[in-house]
């Protein structure tokens, strides 16, 4: 594997080798010391064409972590804005020494493209609505570890289905290990084609509620296109929000994830976003472990098996 | 390179009698047991130091911990051989000021052990760090000794020494491989 640029890249022995890899990291990263010299040497480059809070920051602890080298790309103070096109961009950076790059960009593909230019490994960081991969497998850990495994769960994603790419990714490595998926949405914001997913769909949240082990919410992205096809966020919040009502129609050892940022107050409520049943703190967490667990793979432990 | 069968140079008998002299030669340096965290290097080294701290506890009134270590993220070898599976790193006590014998199954270039000693000292500052191995096969590539040796096996680089250990494999002993030349 030299690429992560989808979750289909990944089988499902795949996707659990780099969870058991993910379980190592995190116990590096639970020492005094949280570092280890596995990847000293090596430099990652961080090339976000698209903002980012906590998927930056989480590949950037996970590269320190293995003791990596970092290089940090920022668009809006590059030449870029001087229009240096993508290719001629990622070439500069690949000229300075890179093995390996994450790359996040608005249109679907880029860092496939990217892949397709460069010598050194690319890792998707999120390309439009299209796949977010490494956030799919942090998911995947997070349950696992609270559950043991994902086979058999009821997971339910809730939201903007058609213009996420968290969505996409975490439908793959969710039916991948095993769990059963349902789609919660307005029957516009399902995907295009949805019949051909592994999944079932409804527009009833609060019918399907009690039989749930992860109630899994999506933001609304406004900024994505969420907007034009919602008549009116009340009665999207209404139907389709976590409030405290519906939080407590779920079963007592059932769970809340939202990849973040959350739009607190309209998919979630702020009690429920931060009671001790919801994992989105230790989505976070997680996120370092796995992304540390995804360069190391990519980058080490490449002899003949 | 054709592998000969494997000659087998120590029963599981003579894995346990080296096993209790080293418990002893432990005891005897450091005057009984105090003080004293063994910890095993993955995999083989695991269960050869649970052997020690029990043989220990037969003689002294002491149980001695034992801790695990997984080296492989300290390897300076990670480019050159696939990642193999990876054991989990526990210390059951804080090391700092402790006196830890490192543990492993056999000695060889050294370079286990060069990680160990890394690995080790980024999880506490301990006294003193010794080493304890069931076989010392020689060719060192880096200045380093055992302490506590089971049994020195003379070999050639071409060889291949195999340890087998009860909780590990289902039986113990000691076998070499030589190459057909």
């Amino acid at each position: 594997m030299k690429h992560l640029l989808s979750m289909s890249d990944l089988d499902r022995a795949a996707i659990e080798e780099l969870l058991d890899l993910a379980d190592h990291f995190a116990e590096v990263l639970d020492r005094d010391i949280p570092k280890v010299p596995a990847m000293r040497g090596a430099t990652v480059a961080t090339l976000f064409f698209e903002t980012s809070t906590r998927t930056r920051l989480s590949f950037e602890k996970a590269a320190k972590a293995l003791s990596a080298d970092l290089l940090n790309f920022t668009p809006s103070t590059s030449s870029l804005s001087k229009g240096e096109s993508l290719k001629d961009t990622v070439l500069t950076v690949q000229a300075m020494g890179v093995d390996l790059m994450v790359v996040r960009h608005g249109a679907v593909g880029a860092p496939a493209r990217v892949a397709s230019w460069v010598d050194c490994s690319v890792v998707n960081a999120g390309d439009g609505a299209h796949q977010h991969p490494t956030q799919a497998l942090l998911d995947a850990l997070t349950i696992r570890r609270r559950f043991g495994k994902l086979d058999g769960l009821r997971i339910a994603i809730v939201g903007d289905i058609r213009n996420s790419r968290v969505a996409r990714s975490n439908i793959d490595a969710f039916t991948t290990l095993g769990a059963s998926v349902t789609l919660v949405a307005p029957p516009t914001l399902l995907p295009f084609h949805v019949d051909s997913y592994p999944v079932a769909t409804t527009a009833d949240l609060d019918s399907i509620l009690g039989d749930l082990d992860v109630v899994y919410m999506l933001r609304v992205q406004l900024e994505r296109g969420s907007g034009p096809v919602l008549p009116s966020l009340p009665e999207y919040v209404s139907r389709f929000g976590l409030d405290r009502r519906r939080f407590l129609q779920l079963g007592k050892e059932a769970v809340v994830m939202h990849p973040g940022p959350m739009n607190r107050g309209i998919e979630i409520a702020p009690d429920v976003a931060d009671d001790p049943r919801s994992l989105i703190t230790d989505q976070v967490s997680n996120g370092v472990a796995t992304r540390m667990a995804v360069l190391f793979r990519l980058l080490k432990g490449k002899g003949q098996l | 390179m054709i592998q000969t069968t494997p000659v087998q140079v120590m029963d599981g008998a003579d894995v346990r009698r080296a096993i209790r002299r080293i418990a002893h030669e432990i005891c005897e340096r450091h005057h009984g047991a105090e003080h004293l965290v063994l910890v095993g290097i993955h995999t083989r080294g695991v269960p050869i130091a649970e052997e020690i701290a029990r043989a220990i506890s037969e003689f002294e009134d002491t149980h001695v911990p034992v801790g695990e270590l997984d080296v492989g993220f300290y390897r300076d070898d990670l480019d050159h051989r696939p990642t193999t599976r990876l054991g989990r790193t526990l210390l059951p006590v804080d090391v700092t000021e402790e006196t830890v014998i490192l543990v492993d199954d056999v000695l060889y270039t050294g370079r286990t052990i060069r990680a160990a000693l890394d690995a080790i000292s980024d999880l506490g500052r301990p006294a003193t760090v010794e080493l304890a191995v069931l076989i010392d096969r020689g060719h060192r590539q880096l200045p380093i000794r055992a302490d506590f040796v089971g049994k020195n096996l003379p070999t050639s680089i071409e060889e291949r020494v195999t340890v087998r250990v009860e909780n590990v494999d289902k039986e113990q002993g000691v076998w070499i491989e030589r190459p057909r030349s």
